[in-house]
């Protein structure tokens, strides 16, 4: 089985886009991973492309080959869509397309125009990854299943808003430095228990940005970055996935997140390695409880014990594990079709050294993704290793 | 255009929202004691395929509610209202709580199930409201 390695990662800067293209936005990302990773475009076996809600927010559907046109590529092109975790998932079909063989050069990533609709209709485009009989038509929006999650957690481990204030000011910290980020402004604990709210207990600053983005990440084979001697110094060593019922109703539990516990099992495993040996991680904090459910269910946290973390500078920049240095879904922004290519990408560029915060980890050789798909029915984890 | 109805075919959503207004609601129990709403041919807990219609608990508990300040279009006028998962012991109920101001809902309140309107359009919606 090969080895996959990070041969070139590209990123589009998080944010409104206006009226630019989808296809020019991943354009933008595909180029620059080419252009940081030195391999020909003509290399490249197949793209694997993440995109969520593109029939709603451009009217196109059928994405996959016209990125791949737009990137200037003319192999077969496929879109994966698992709600947020939709590149994720392409992320992890290429892992595994390179593993068995089939292929040595696959770009995988994904893209998001979201700002091309208003907060109404983006809202109910959002709704749409939850169960459309026993939640949308229920009144269920993506911010009010989040904010049931939390009262169950609330419920069952204790916490308040407080605790979640410090996430996201933690996040938005994070992000200050970052080149790609959507808000690259500090905020404090007060600027978030002040803000509107959106569903109870979360209010806005709880919860991330509306983003338009894209991300693209360069896998190769081992033996093709050794034979094309490409600079290519982290692997993905794990990759896992995990699922669970859709609607929260069907759940044993709401207070943790099952899919992401099997999905980090299976990555840790397949990486020969356990929770202890992560150094920081990049998690799918969609909104602050989400940071708390991620950081339990990969088992970096005992049960009870992630909603005081970033309150007690535990997942700080400077604590002891880390935990969104890119600033997250919170502060960098989520484009939901490409952030977990986008996850990827800061991990590889944090374990290379060429992150703004890279000075954070400088010691670090095991960097963990994880991607959630809606209120975590789907979950994909990743765990990257620097490798000289 | 022929209808693809047969008489083995499981109840639909619709055929279940029905059933609430005519205070005849039910939920599926499998073989193994698990419950699920239809449409469904397969318990989602056991995997078994022979499910039969129980009537559903007139109560059920309020387990965890969220009052909802920023909605989807279709509910834009609903807001703010209280959305709650309600426990009725082998299921659980998604849906909206009315009859009681949300400062006043808590996890742990009585309520029944009921199938009333949205504000923002004429659409049938599963409402909790206190005991």
């Amino acid at each position: 089985m090969s080895t996959v390695r990070i041969a070139g990662v590209g990123l589009t800067p998080f944010g409104a886009h206006g009226d630019r293209a989808g296809r020019e936005l991943f354009a933008s990302a595909a180029l620059a991973a080419f252009e940081d990773s030195g391999v020909d475009r003509t290399a490249v076996d197949q793209l694997n492309y993440g995109n969520f809600m593109g029939a709603l927010a451009e009217d196109q559907g059928h994405q996959a080959p016209l990125m791949a046109e737009a990137a200037g590529l003319t192999c077969p092109a496929t879109r994966y869509e698992e709600a947020c975790a939709s590149a994720g998932v392409a992320i992890r079909e290429g892992v595994r397309a390179i593993r068995s063989g089939e292929a040595d050069v696959i770009l995988a990533g994904g893209m998001e125009r979201m700002t091309t609709l208003d907060t109404g209709k983006v809202t109910a485009a959002l709704a749409i990854a939850a169960d459309e009989l026993y939640e949308v038509r229920a009144g269920v929006t993506f911010p009010s299943a989040y904010a049931l999650m939390a009262r169950a957690y609330f419920e069952r481990f204790g916490g308040e808003r407080a605790d979640l204030a410090h996430i996201a000011v933690k996040n938005h910290a994070n992000a200050v430095d970052n080149e790609y980020a959507q808000y690259q402004k500090e905020i404090t604990p007060e600027d978030a228990l002040d803000s509107p709210p959106v569903a109870t207990p979360l209010h806005l600053y709880d919860a991330c940005p509306i983003t338009d983005g894209a991300s693209a990440v360069l896998l190769v084979s081992e033996a093709y970055a050794e034979t094309h001697d490409l600079d290519a110094p982290v692997a993905i060593t794990g990759s896992g996935q995990g699922g669970d019922n859709l609607a929260l109703q069907d759940r044993e539990e709401m207070a943790q997140t099952p899919a992401t516990t099997a999905a980090a099992e299976e990555a840790y495993t397949d990486a020969g390695i356990s929770a202890a040996d992560v150094d920081f991680a990049e998690v799918h904090d969609c909104f602050t409880i989400a940071e708390v459910l991620a950081i339990e269910s990969l088992g970096l946290f005992e049960p009870g014990e992630g909603i005081s973390a970033a309150r007690e500078d535990r997942t700080t920049a400077d604590g002891e594990l880390p935990i969104n240095l890119s600033g997250g879904l919170k502060a960098k922004g989520h484009p939901v079709g490409a952030t977990g290519g986008s996850q990827i990408v800061e991990v590889t560029r944090l374990l290379r050294g060429d992150h703004p915060n890279s000075e954070a980890v400088d010691d670090a050789t095991v960097g963990l993704t994880h991607n959630a798909g809606g209120t975590v029915a789907s979950a994909v984890v990743h765990v990257l290793e620097a490798t000289q | 255009m022929t209808e693809h109805t047969t008489a083995d075919q499981p109840a639909t959503y619709d055929e279940w929202l029905d059933a609430i207004e005519n205070g005849e609601a039910f939920y599926l129990e499998s073989p193994e004691g698990h419950g699920s709403l239809p449409p469904r041919r397969v318990c989602p807990h056991s995997g078994s395929t022979e499910l039969t219609q129980q009537p559903l608990p007139e109560t059920g508990i309020i387990e965890t509610y969220t009052v909802v300040h920023v909605a989807a279009e279709k509910f834009s006028e609903d807001t703010p209202y209280v959305s709650a998962v309600v426990d009725f012991g082998l299921v659980e109920l998604t849906g909206v709580v009315r009859g009681k101001a949300p400062e006043a809902v808590n996890v742990g309140d009585e309520v029944t199930v009921g199938v009333e309107t949205r504000e923002t359009t004429d659409d049938r919606l599963v409402v909790f409201r206190p005991v």
